[in-house]
């Protein structure tokens, strides 16, 4: 039996009305690669607040290096050796790449001034480690996310740490940076640290992690090896549930164009052409930074367009304006919920009805019946978990966030809905419920456009694949011709065959 | 998708005056209570009907700010200007009742006038991406200096016409028994209320104050948002203008000065949060009684005024403090 390094025993742990955390257990062993699966709201970030000492725990234990411990608070936490790496960095982007792993702990001399060349020259040390193309001297803002990712590793090196716990490290990355990243973990593990990953990607969990905690309603469900685990068997545990099928397509017959984009010129998008037919869902691949956001917010008029033709149902309508796209029927819902997808003070009912208020008033006098009446319809037929429609809405799990935010779209009954990423940060048993939605609007013959950087959900919801490389189209396949090799290959810009569907 | 509408359980707003979420969200109210309870066992003058009408006149003027003020904090702006449009629609409605302009062409044309510099200030945040704190600090300094330049630093005496005499209803009139500020007040806060509550404008303002990019990208008009808020407050301060400049028969250069804090101290208090989306129009209204009643409470219990800016300052900080443990 391998010893763990850190243990956590039937952790419990209440809120006012919640029970978050309820008998959870947690090994990380040294050398080794563990996997926290569990769907949002599984009790994945409170048990790691547990573990740093931010939230007290009501019962239960946690022993490392063989000694019952409690932290208080995440500097004590680190310092004896346990590093978390949040999904948000916490770097500060104005300084540089040194200050940023000494913040708080600057090498000083015995006058208290800060001995420059000795932290330049240790930070320096650690990004060699990590195979960082870069001197420590570099401000951090000038390196990319997945570099930034691995100044936070050199941060945890740097505290000598022994656990390193890495909270959705991913998804942000494009996945050269993922393999790099991988490449680090490995190292990382073949040295010795134990490694707590957390991950919604299940692929990465069997290329990466050595055993899987699943939690869900913050129970400890199963500690397994992954060698054991097929996807199938681990979404069950997840869930509790079997999913039959990840992505139930539905056969449709399209007819006639609905959306036509004519070489269409702004910032970020070079020349782009596509049509879209009515009761289609338009796939839209690429890798992150290729233009698709920017795009899809030109088409939605909410940035601006040089040149070229926005064309819907054969009218010209080039909106200048999101409301001038809404008020022709197209809606688009945000890939960043916190930063322009919804407004997370306000309730479910106010950011459910914000597009569609006009429909929802007498005059300028809002219809409180009316709206409270469509909002509760949407909360019951999208099934959102919510206590109640005055909920605030940041108080929801990413799921439930990004049904609001379709329905919010679906409330101004669009013609053409893009949905930007619209599973990132969701659980897998609400992704499932996402897709059966949207194939729900392609069944009533809305036309769809899905952006989104996870290729098997490109491939298996789309009936026609667009590619984006660098603010343009660089492949477009029918479902059945495309594979994620040939995206791949088009979304890095290798054009060897822009075979039209 | 939603023509498959049917009837459903009606829901209420969850900021409905004097709901159940409303009391517990409302601890100034317990506050301003508990001040007024205290303050009538130390002295057996406040709790009666002459003094509670006193109080309630004398806060107006900063309430009717403070009303405004809260449209402008609710988008996570913030208006210095008020003091001065106070003191310069003042100074413009005095100077036409001096000329006998009748009372219902010189108050509405004061009211209007206050509007257009709002609108100003409103039009320089919005189109011209400045900062609030900055674009109304120029606008409070500025108006300040028209106003002196205007009155060329002297006050302007409404005169003793029939047109002066009914101009001074404004200030120092009474209907059923009510002071006509303290009614005034009352519609100004009830049409605020409904503006935040029941129309689609109020219900943009949290949304800008909350998330201005995703109220963007919701297709609304976030700038004719911010002009709206900064118009209506600016229209506020007018009438608040004409309620001083009445009630004194005069209108001082230098009226209003520092007022934009009081206005301010007021929405903080009474739960708003300055960082936007997130307030109350009728916890204003109690954070301005908060303030008045301390003002009288102080001068009621002869403690000396320079004393009383301790006091009040540390109240409002307690206030503060108290509303963010809560959060």
């Amino acid at each position: 039996m391998k010893q763990p390094i850190l243990q956590l025993n039937n952790i419990n742990k209440s809120f006012p009305g919640v029970k978050a955390l309820d008998g959870a257990c947690l090994n990380v062993y040294p050398g080794q690669v563990m996997a926290l699966l569990g769907e949002n709201g599984a009790g994945k970030s409170t048990l790691m607040k547990v573990i740093t000492g931010i939230y007290s725990l009501d019962d239960g234990e946690i022993r490392y290096q063989d000694k019952v411990v409690s932290f208080n608070g995440p500097r004590e936490s680190q310092k004896a050796g346990i590093s978390i790496i949040h999904q948000e960095l916490n770097l500060l982007p104005e300084l540089t790449i040194a200050e940023n792993i000494f913040l708080g702990r600057e090498i000083t001399n015995r006058f208290g001034a800060i001995n420059w060349s000795l932290m330049f020259e240790q930070a320096d040390l650690l990004l060699k480690r990590l195979k960082v193309k870069h001197k420590s001297s570099t401000p951090l803002n000038e390196l990319s996310l997945g570099e930034q990712q691995m100044v936070e590793i050199a941060k945890a090196l740097s505290f000598e740490s022994k656990v390193i716990i890495m909270d959705e490290p991913t998804d942000a990355l494009t996945d050269s940076e993922v393999d790099s990243l991988f490449v680090v973990i490995n190292e990382l593990r073949d040295e010795g640290y134990g490694i707590v990953y957390i991950s919604h990607r299940l692929k990465e969990i069997f290329e990466v992690c050595d055993d899987i905690t699943v939690l869900r309603d913050g129970k400890f469900i199963a500690e397994k090896t992954v060698a054991s685990m097929d996807e199938d068997t681990l979404i069950e545990l997840m869930v509790g549930r079997r999913l039959d099928e990840q992505y139930p397509r539905i056969a449709t017959t399209h007819s006639t164009v609905c959306l036509e984009v004519k070489e269409l010129y702004a910032k970020a998008t070079h020349g782009v052409s596509f049509t879209l037919n009515h009761g289609e869902i338009l796939g839209v691949s690429g890798l992150m930074g290729a233009g698709r956001t920017e795009l899809m917010k030109v088409i939605y008029g909410a940035l601006a367009r040089e040149s070229g033709d926005i064309i819907l149902n054969g009218q010209v309508i080039n909106p200048t304006s999101s409301l001038q796209a809404l008020n022709h029927g197209i809606a688009y819902i945000s890939e960043d919920r916190k930063g322009d997808g919804l407004v997370l003070g306000l309730s479910v009912k106010d950011n459910m009805s914000l597009c569609a208020l006009k429909d929802l008033s007498k005059g300028w006098q809002l219809d409180h019946q009316a709206e409270a009446t469509s909002v509760n319809d949407f909360i019951r037929l999208f099934n959102i978990k919510t206590p109640s429609m005055d909920q605030i809405i940041g108080n929801l799990s990413g799921g439930n966030q990004q049904k609001v935010a379709i329905a919010k779209g679906l409330m101004t009954k669009p013609k053409v809905l893009i949905l930007d990423e619209p599973t990132r940060g969701v659980d897998v048993g609400a992704k499932k419920e996402i897709y059966q939605l949207i194939n729900k609007f392609k069944a009533e013959g809305m036309s769809i456009i899905l952006v989104s950087s996870e290729m098997p959900e490109v491939l298996g919801m789309s009936d026609r694949i667009l590619v984006m490389h660098q603010g343009q189209i660089s492949g477009e396949f029918s479902a059945k011709e495309a594979d994620q090799e040939k995206l791949m290959a088009c979304a890095v810009g290798k054009n060897n065959n822009e075979v039209a569907a | 998708m939603s023509s498959n509408i049917t009837s459903s359980v009606s829901g209420t707003s969850k900021r409905h005056f004097l709901s159940k979420e409303w009391f517990i969200e409302q601890k100034s109210l317990i506050a301003l209570i508990v001040l007024i309870a205290v303050v009538s066992v130390l002295n057996e003058y406040f709790f009666t009907i002459d003094n509670i009408l006193n109080i309630l006149r004398q806060t107006s003027v900063i309430a009717i700010l403070a009303a405004g003020m809260t449209l402008v904090i609710l988008t996570a702006g913030i208006d210095l200007s008020v003091g001065s449009i106070l003191a310069l629609c003042g100074a413009f409605a005095a100077s036409m009742i001096s000329l006998e302009i009748p009372v219902l062409i010189a108050v509405p044309v004061s009211l209007l006038g206050g509007a257009v510099l709002g609108s100003m200030a409103g039009l320089i945040i919005s189109k011209g991406k400045v900062q609030a704190f900055i674009a109304t600090l120029v606008m409070m300094t500025l108006l300040r200096g028209v106003t002196m330049v205007y009155t060329d630093g002297r006050p302007i005496s409404t005169g003793f016409t029939d047109v002066a005499d009914s101009f001074a209803w404004f200030g120092t009139g009474y209907m059923f028994g009510i002071p006509v500020p303290v009614w005034l007040m009352i519609f100004v806060f009830a049409g605020i209320w409904y503006l935040l509550n029941h129309t689609r404008f109020g219900r943009y303002v949290y949304a800008l104050g909350g998330n201005e990019s995703a109220t963007k990208l919701s297709g609304i008009n976030v700038d004719r948002i911010k002009i709206g808020v900064y118009s209506i407050c600016g229209l506020l301060s007018a009438l608040a203008g004409i309620i001083i400049t009445s009630r004194l028969s005069s209108a001082q250069p230098t009226a209003g000065m520092g007022y934009e804090l009081d206005a301010i101290a007021a929405v903080v208090v009474g739960g708003t949060s300055l960082a936007g989306g997130r307030g109350y129009i009728m916890g204003t209204l109690i954070g301005a009684l908060i303030i008045g009643v301390l003002n009288n409470a102080l001068n009621l219990l002869d403690v000396s005024s320079y004393f009383q800016m301790i006091v009040k300052a540390a109240v409002i900080l307690l206030a503060v403090l108290v509303d963010n443990k809560n959060k």
